[in-house]
């Protein structure tokens, strides 16, 4: 068997496992968010924060708890990588320094997980267990409690009632992302993930002599990166790392963990807005993107252009023996068409076109499938403007799910859509424009560009992964990819609860002759025409200067 | 006024007490039970499967390392040690520069393009030296038999594999570094070639340090 076909097997094994499991793991997780029982558990943790979990909040609320959070989250990560050389169980490592700390705070909460330090040398055990895994668990389930919101206020009526923002964090969190990390966590550590305590410690070599290795709980951290499509790693090489990444297998566990949430909760969406049909339309948007940047990447990555990789004979560089050029590519795509952004592969090193595939992932907003949550009301927000453009060919007032797409609905879709694009060509010109930003970039010419376009393409659609060449330890790109992706998170956030409180206020409009049916084939076909036309006309003078002058040269 | 700065307030007290639960549940309780539970079922793997030959640990079977003379005087760049079978360039990796007490190795890649300068001349000396260390009287390798993972650097600099190509490539030479027969040597590389997990996931591989570990003891008995 030759590469190329057992890279399309896997990626055939993957849509297999996805098929199977999104059923019923959508199905939970709409009970999860739809059960009106709590935990004995969850009560204690209730008690805790001094919530009542039944309280109804409208979307102010919702989004003044969301915000709340979230801020408490960057100072309190920040705080803890300030005070690292003072805590125990940290190796005797040093402060963090204060830019670094600010980008890196921001970074976890927005689940970016953009690093601009190397995490070996940097963190010890309780800024990574006790800071940084627990935004990766929390930072997803704010992601996925937003996206419920949203789906109330189509599912529900005549009410300001989006659900309890303390009541959807917990049991996304306790309910769904703790059991299936810990399982994963210890699948992986069977693999031969590390998953110890031991710190910094001698191991000895073939050679003779001895080097130092760090231990941490490495497997623990690996699974929710994934699950949570997160993506900051433990170690600087990420999932490439034999620690993090050891087997071909683990692998293709790890794409199917950032892959699980993401495409299941659009059956949780089609169950609470009682018509799976909707759901199934969703879903077949995504998954038509999916594989269809998938199938581009690997054809460009076995072709292997470019005069380096034309020399070796392959495209190698930056990728591990034990994955090939076939579970690399279908890693990249995964992770930048999720918000994910870990690698299992160094996408600088891609073809030019590879290169490019992986930046347009993240411009389409990582909606195929996108982030945990994220993924789901970004795409619900494309809905939204597809069904207002098909209203205006046929010259009638747009609907989805018998909720009318009025002017103010408009608005607060198109405002969400501004956002990113916005950041990310701005602080990519502001960069280019100015005198030092442009001394951090590792390679020259069009791939130099591509550094910087990919670093805030990254930073504002909070993926995380990076042209790494890009020194990003710089006064200028610490803060500026930090503003970049609170504001890429936040931003979005606002709009899509406001969307989500007035669809919720809404009566229903009964379904017609005349309505525009969003569960056909139809509707996600112009779906998908849409979500690449705009994103084409929005980045396409950015691609042409980057990745297409490099592809095509 | 007032009201609205003691919601603030309220607020953000609340989430400081959500943060500061689940912080118990996922930094402290999550990494405590799986470290327990993989600890007890697979401690030999979550300690980073080290591999012991001499009675002494040689490294991890899941990390490459470099397989170099000592360095010679007045010399910089290491040679390999041609005895051994040699692993994949390592261009990316680095050494630390925070926290300096430690001498830790920072994995990485190269990052360089496709169409980068740098990256081509790197590719062109390795394919070079290559052809040259591998060439044994009664054995020409050709540039054109130099496989990919042979001339460029893995992701994490860390790849403790090579392909089979590569591992039947260095035979030659490490059968006359060694004296032994050819045959041995390409039978030991058939024995530690792993095919792909389930006949398609991954790609096949030759792990170099057991490999060379095998390659010891076969070369003491002689």
């Amino acid at each position: 068997m030759g590469p190329v076909t057992a890279g399309v097997l896997q990626l055939l094994a993957l849509i297999g496992a996805l098929a199977l499991v999104h059923l019923p793991a959508g199905a939970y997780m709409a009970r999860v968010y739809s059960s009106p029982r709590h935990l004995r558990v969850e009560k204690w943790l209730y008690r805790g924060i001094g919530a009542d979990p039944d309280a109804q909040m409208t979307w102010p609320a919702y989004l003044r708890a969301v915000l709340a959070f979230s801020a408490v989250g960057v100072l309190l990560l920040y705080l803890l990588q300030r005070l690292q050389g003072v805590l125990p169980g940290s190796l005797g490592f040093s402060s963090v320094d204060p830019a670094q700390s600010f980008n890196t705070a921001v970074s976890f909460v927005t689940n970016t997980n953009w690093q601009s330090y190397y995490g070996e040398q940097t963190m010890g055990h309780v800024v990574q267990t006790a800071g940084l895994a627990v935004q990766n668990f929390v930072s997803a389930a704010v992601g996925m409690a937003v996206a419920v919101a949203l789906v109330r206020g189509f599912a529900r009526s005549r009410t300001g009632e989006l659900g309890n923002f303390w009541a959807d964090l917990v049991r996304g969190t306790l309910r769904i992302l703790v059991p299936v990390a810990a399982l994963a966590a210890v699948v992986l550590v069977a693999c031969g993930a590390i998953q110890n305590f031991s710190g910094i410690h001698e191991v000895g070599q073939f050679m003779g002599g001895s080097q130092q290795w760090n231990g941490g709980a490495v497997a623990s951290q690996e699974a929710i990166k994934e699950l949570g499509t997160n993506g900051g790693g433990y170690f600087n090489a990420n999932s490439a790392h034999p620690f993090e990444n050891p087997t071909p297998f683990s692998n293709l566990l790890e794409i199917f963990l950032i892959l699980v949430i993401p495409f299941s909760l659009t059956r949780t969406f089609g169950l609470m807005v009682g018509n799976v049909r909707q759901g199934y339309a969703i879903l077949s948007t995504m998954a038509t993107i999916w594989v269809g940047f998938v199938a581009l990447m690997m054809w460009t990555e076995f072709a292997h252009h470019g005069p380096a990789l034309q020399a070796a004979g392959a495209a190698m560089e930056g990728k591990e023996v034990r994955f090939g050029v076939g579970g690399s590519s279908l890693f990249a795509v995964s992770t930048t068409l999720t918000s994910t952004g870990a690698v299992d592969s160094f996408h600088s090193s891609f073809t030019g076109l590879g290169g490019g595939i992986a930046m347009l992932g993240m411009m389409l907003g990582e909606i195929a499938p996108g982030g945990t949550g994220s993924g789901l009301y970004g795409m619900l927000i494309m809905a939204v403007i597809a069904v207002f453009i098909a209203g205006l060919m046929v010259g009638r007032t747009p609907e989805y799910l018998g909720k009318k797409i009025g002017g103010r609905e408009m608005k607060l879709a198109a405002c969400y859509l501004l956002v990113t694009p916005t950041l990310v060509l701005v602080c990519t010109a502001a960069s280019m424009a100015l005198p030092t930003p442009p001394h951090s970039m590792l390679n020259s010419g069009a791939h130099g560009f591509s550094e910087i376009l990919y670093a805030f393409t990254s930073a504002a659609n909070n993926n995380g992964s990076a042209f790494a060449g890009l020194n990003a330890d710089t006064d200028w790109f610490n803060t500026m990819t930090g503003l970049a992706m609170l504001l890429g998170r936040f931003l979005p956030m606002v709009f899509v609860l406001a969307l989500a409180g007035s669809l919720a206020r809404q009566q229903p409009v009964p379904v017609t002759a005349g309505t525009l049916r969003t569960e056909k084939p139809l509707f996600a076909g112009l779906l998908v025409g849409a979500i690449l036309i705009i994103t084409g006309l929005t980045y396409f003078p950015a691609l042409a200067l980057g990745p297409l002058a490099e592809g095509l040269a | 006024m007032n009201t609205s700065v003691t919601n603030t307030a309220r607020l953000l007290g609340a989430g400081l007490r959500a943060l500061l639960v689940l912080t118990l549940v996922t930094g402290v309780v999550y990494p405590l039970v799986v470290t327990g539970i993989a600890q007890a079922l697979f401690p030999g793997r979550a300690n980073g499967s080290e591999i012991r030959a001499d009675g002494r640990v040689v490294g991890s079977s899941l990390i490459g390392q470099p397989y170099d003379l000592p360095p010679a005087k007045g010399q910089q760049a290491p040679r390999p040690d041609l005895k051994w079978f040699q692993g994949r360039p390592a261009n990316g990796l680095g050494a630390n520069s925070v926290n300096t007490r430690y001498h830790l190795i920072l994995s990485g890649a190269t990052n360089l393009a496709a169409d980068s300068k740098a990256l081509l001349q790197q590719v062109r000396d390795a394919k070079a030296a290559v052809v040259r260390d591998n060439s044994v009287p009664g054995y020409t390798v050709e540039p054109s038999d130099v496989p990919a993972d042979a001339v460029t650097s893995s992701g994490s600099g860390l790849d403790p594999d090579i392909s089979p190509a590569y591992a039947a490539l260095q035979t030659h030479r490490v059968a006359a570094e060694n004296r032994l027969p050819l045959a041995r040597v390409r039978q030991l590389v058939e024995d530690h070639t792993t095919g792909r997990t389930l006949g398609f996931l991954g790609e096949p591989r030759v792990n170099v340090l057991e490999l060379n570990t095998a390659l010891k003891d076969l070369a003491a008995k002689g």
